[in-house]
């Protein structure tokens, strides 16, 4: 019988360490302080700004995005079938909208409320599975695809099958990241392997760099399971070249490492000259399809469809053992299955309406506007952000986010070591707490010792994100001065420690 | 960069950076020049099914294991398959809920609320229900909430759970997950550290909790149920329990119990849940009350009491010293919409420090889905009497109830009619789970076939009649007794043809194997 002490069971000592390790920066400290200052508004506190403009998160429907018609008008007849036996239900919706409810319905047994299949329902599935042979123009298995609550609880899948007890078993991760795959690593018990992407060339990859990262690894007695990549980036929006994906494959293929791919961007892509490809497409082109486990990732969150609440989206799993992808569903079944109304929408994603169909012309609009509309906030943040004294950020290719990098002063160092913080901490949380604007500090994704970045949405509407322009520029303005920067008077950058490539 | 100092760089952040940590085990100074003593790959493959995580290599999940695959690959083939392996009432044509429906379907698009006839097609609770739910949703169902949830539906949850206990709840102690199974998983795997932690699950059990504690490393202290008393839980068979783990060196620190009982439908009593809490005192464990099927009791003598509201009642030192989680969600009751996945848990003397590293990793996947959470709203808020929908909302939900408790009976009565099958009354859940005696033929071809005796009995009832159920082995039964779990959820018109087939193939096995 232990003695009775008042000390909880579960306390900060003595929960699971893994989970007291694992950090995730797009909802850390800085958010924690917004929030707190949001509750401070709301209760009538007079603070600098009026309001908190979230870019944290790439949350787009938060800041105005509209969700695309079609979907919703499907989803409210999926959710309330009764709609389709009244009379007017024809003045009411669009004759495809209802033609394909009614599909849906007839073939999930039971409709949004049962428990489908734990991969998903099969229809969903095969929708799935004919839009990707459609974009990739190579067959595609509904039994590959592993319908999930958004993309995230796939790479916990893939993370909890790879990384096995003892500590050793790593996976390559790009640098910077989205802090998911670092987040999970360690909950894991796994190992994150770095590979940088090189800033000064676009956040390109270097193959000759993957190489040496995996030896190293393997010297110091790692045993690397896995690479992830992310296409387009996030949080750096990079669209990778064809020649580069050629080369990741290849490098999987002779290393025998699963490669992870997560294209949840691939409907953000902004740079003209750049046409995304998925790696199953590009796999199945060198013919090595059976030759490199594959697991791709696709969400309803991002693209123009952005419906993050609905946690919607698939995994794509390919070149696996079958004794393998057996582990995948049975995980999968464990939490019985992923809803319902996102595995519909992620469907309804991939099958849009086409032309000469009734919804055509509004889809096409919403879209186009969406789009258009993501593709002038990005230029104009990225246009704006590089007139800023020490600042210097790369085109956003694609995905929602900017990630400058910024030049900070001695003092801004020195006071934020004090603190026993990051630098770009700092930043972002003057920026906080000055205007209100809550972005995320790149340490929270990884970036190069000794330079630092932080990551924004370009989300705020049209209308507002001149005003987060214009207060951005300020504050920076009023940082540098405040920690004694570097001034140059013909307004040209000046970064320090910037070598060229 | 150049390619040198980019390799530099990331050397730097390798060694540096507190993202990256290599671990005490795994200095370079220590591995320099060592291999990993873990094979990379086999036959060629990384991805070989010797390569994978032990952890979850080992761990089952019947509700959807082999007899359930088996039960898939007979309905492709075109089998008629009932499958009564799982609580699942809508795919057994039990009716949604009207007025949630409605609800969610105003919220998802909110552009039917802006049409002048939207009176003639929703009520007005309805609407004026969708209309505070978006607005209380920032960005619509969309965005991204809170990753604890939306807070006006926490505050409703945990108003709901002030009301039902008569004691205050905090919203910001109340999280919003994808079904139940998910808050369950959180709290596992905050609790359990390594092997030497042991969480105390009843024998028999819903096999989400073996799953779990076997994917996170824990070890599953079992205290087994008494058949012969109704499925009674015995302080004295937990005591026993207890003793045994701590001899074997572990730190017992959790205790799962589920009210009303899956698979075996036991409500405990009012004295049975203070001894429990007391029993949680003494030993200083967490208690994790899966209350998921509060709704679904179906006799009178033990109404459903939470574990909370005892606690409370009990003052001094319990009210205030024993941390305890309690689990609902929208999957049961009488609404039983499994799909939306949506459920809650309500967290009362937990430690601050615990939430909030417990709201962390509920961050990292951001949010639960919002359709889940606006379905807690409707069930812990319903249609009050005077509403427009109350009426049609407590007739819905008395009748699917009511339903439900005559085929508890239908359904123990039937078992009970079978020779060598006894069945203790579902008082509560969804399940039945009557213990077959297997004739000792029937044990020794099970044998040959390298199958629990259970397994074999449930394969053929599969390929016989159609009938999908689940071993009891899968849930854990005492040595040398079999049994399997079957829903009670097919309709009521069909219950008879249901229970004819069953009752069938059960004489005919009877008699193979004689």
């Amino acid at each position: 019988m232990p003695t009775k002490t008042t000390k909880s069971v579960l306390s900060l000592e003595s929960i699971n360490s893994n989970v007291i390790e694992a950090e995730y920066a797009v909802r850390g400290e800085i958010v924690q302080i917004a929030q707190k200052l949001a509750k401070e508004l709301e209760k009538g506190a007079t603070l600098p700004f009026q309001k908190l403009v979230w870019c944290n998160i790439g949350n787009p429907q938060i800041l105005g995005q509209k969700p695309i018609t079609y979907f919703r008008q499907v989803l409210s007849l999926c959710e309330y079938p009764e709609l389709l036996s009244v009379p007017e239900v024809e003045k009411l919706f669009p004759t495809d909208v209802l033609s394909r409810a009614r599909q849906l319905l007839e073939q999930i047994p039971g409709g949004v409320g049962a428990y489908s299949e734990s991969a998903g329902a099969f229809v969903v599935r095969k929708l799935v599975a004919e839009a990707i042979a459609r974009r990739d123009r190579h067959p595609c298995n509904p039994e590959e695809i592993y319908m999930t609550d958004g993309a995230s609880p796939a790479v916990h899948y893939m993370m909890d099958l790879l990384i096995r007890d003892g500590r050793n078993d790593a996976v390559m991760v790009p640098i910077p990241q989205y802090p998911l795959y670092s987040a999970t690593l360690t909950l894991y018990g796994g190992k994150l392997v770095p590979y940088m992407l090189n800033e000064s060339c676009g956040w390109s990859l270097d193959v000759q760099h993957l190489r040496q990262q995996l030896h190293t690894a393997r010297e110091q007695g790692l045993c690397v399971r896995g690479m992830v990549v992310i296409n387009p980036g996030n949080p750096t929006g990079q669209c990778l070249s064809l020649q580069n994906q050629e080369d990741i494959l290849m490098f999987c293929k002779e290393e025998s490492l699963v490669l992870i791919a997560d294209e949840v961007y691939q409907a953000n892509i902004y740079d003209e000259k750049k046409e995304f490809f998925s790696f199953k497409k590009v796999v199945c082109d060198m013919g090595i399809l059976n030759e490199v486990p594959l697991v791709s990732l696709h969400s309803i969150s991002k693209g123009f469809v952005g419906e993050c609440g609905r946690r919607g989206g698939y995994m794509a799993v390919t070149g696996f053992p079958e004794s393998v992808t057996e582990q995948i569903l049975k995980l999968a079944s464990i939490n019985l299955c992923p809803n319902i109304s996102g595995q519909i929408c992620c469907a309804l994603m991939m099958n849009p309406p086409q032309e000469g169909e009734p919804s055509f012309e509004l889809y096409e609009k919403e879209k186009n506007a969406i789009l258009g509309s993501l593709k002038r906030r990005a230029e104009l943040l990225v246009s704006a952000l590089n007139k800023l004294e020490g600042v210097s950020c790369n085109a956003a290719e694609g995905a929602l986010y900017a990630f400058p990098r910024i030049t900070l002063p001695q003092k801004a160092i020195d006071v934020a070591k004090s603190l026993g913080k990051s630098p770009d901490w700092l930043y972002c949380r003057d920026l906080l707490q000055q205007y209100g604007i809550v972005v995320v500090p790149g340490s929270g994704f990884g970036q190069a010792d000794g330079t630092f970045h932080f990551r924004t949405t370009f989300l705020p509407s049209e209308t507002d994100i001149g005003l987060v322009v214009d207060n951005l520029t300020s504050f920076h303005t009023k940082f540098m001065v405040q920690y004694g920067g570097i001034r140059n008077t013909n307004g040209t950058h000046h970064l320090n420690g910037c070598s060229d490539s | 960069m150049s390619r040198s100092e980019i390799s530099r760089a990331a050397r730097l952040l390798m060694r540096h950076t507190g993202l990256f940590k290599l671990g005490p085990e795994c200095s370079s100074a220590a591995v320099v020049g060592t291999r990993s003593k873990f094979t990379h790959s086999k036959e060629g493959k990384v991805l070989h099914p010797d390569l994978l995580n032990a952890a979850v290599l080992k761990t089952q999940y019947a509700v959807r294991g082999e007899l359930y695959l088996r039960a898939e690959e007979l309905r492709k083939a075109g089998k008629e398959i009932i499958f009564t392996n799982v609580g699942n009432p809508h795919a057994l044509g039990a009716k949604p809920m009207t007025f949630p429906r409605q609800v969610a379907s105003l919220c998802i698009a909110p552009f039917l609320l802006e049409r002048p006839d939207v009176e003639t097609l929703f009520p007005k609770d309805a609407i004026t229900r969708a209309k505070k739910i978006l607005a209380a949703f920032k960005g619509g169902v969309g965005a991204y909430t809170d990753s604890r949830g939306n807070p006006l539906i926490r505050e409703e949850v945990a108003k709901f759970f002030e009301e039902r206990d008569g004691v205050p709840s905090n919203p910001d102690h109340v999280f919003l997950t994808d079904g139940a199974s998910v808050a369950v998983r959180m709290c596992l795997n905050a609790v359990i550290r390594d092997e030497n932690d042991g969480i105390l699950v009843p024998i028999p059990q819903y096999p989400l909790y073996s799953a779990s504690i076997q994917l996170y490393g824990g070890t599953l202290v079992p205290y087994y149920l008494d058949e012969t008393k109704n499925w009674a839980l015995s302080i004295d068979s937990l005591k026993k329990s207890v003793k045994d783990a701590r001899a074997q060196g572990k730190h017992v620190r959790a205790m799962v119990f589920i009210n009303p009982g899956n698979p075996t439908g036991q409500c405990l009593s009012e004295e049975n849940l203070k001894e429990l809490i007391k029993f949680a005192y003494d030993e200083q464990i967490v208690l994790m009350a899966d209350e998921v099927y509060q709704e679904n009791v179906y006799q009178d003598e033990r109404p459903f009491i939470s574990a909370r509201k005892v606690m409370h009642a009990m003052g001094e030192p319990y009210r205030s010293s024993v941390e305890l989680v309690s689990f609902h969600t929208v999957s049961k009751g009488a609404g039983g919409e499994c799909g939306l996945r949506g459920g809650c848990m309500e967290m009362t003397n937990i430690h601050k420090g615990a939430i909030e590293e417990i709201y962390k990793c509920a961050s990292i996947n951001l949010s639960p889905n919002t359709m889940g959470q606006i379905s807690i709203s409707c069930l812990v808020n319903p249609p009050k009497p005077g509403d427009d929908s109350y009426e049609q909302y407590n007739k819905e939900r008395t009748e699917e109830l009511a339903s439900l408790r005559r085929r508890a009976h239908m359904v123990t009565n039937a078992f009970n009619n079978l020779e060598g099958v006894t069945c203790n009354f579902t008082e509560g859940a969804m399940y039945s789970f009557p213990r077959i005696r297997l004739p000792p033929k029937a044990i020794e071809a099970a044998k040959k076939m390298g199958k629990a005796p259970d397994v074999l009995y449930c394969l053929r009832l599969l390929e016989a009649t159609g009938i999908s159920t689940v071993p009891g082995s899968g849930f854990g039964q005492e040595e040398g007794t079999f049994h399997l779990r079957t829903t009670i959820l097919p309709r009521e018109e069909v219950m008879n043809t249901f229970v004819s087939k069953f009752s069938d193939f059960h004489q005919k096995f009877i008699k193979e194997f004689s």
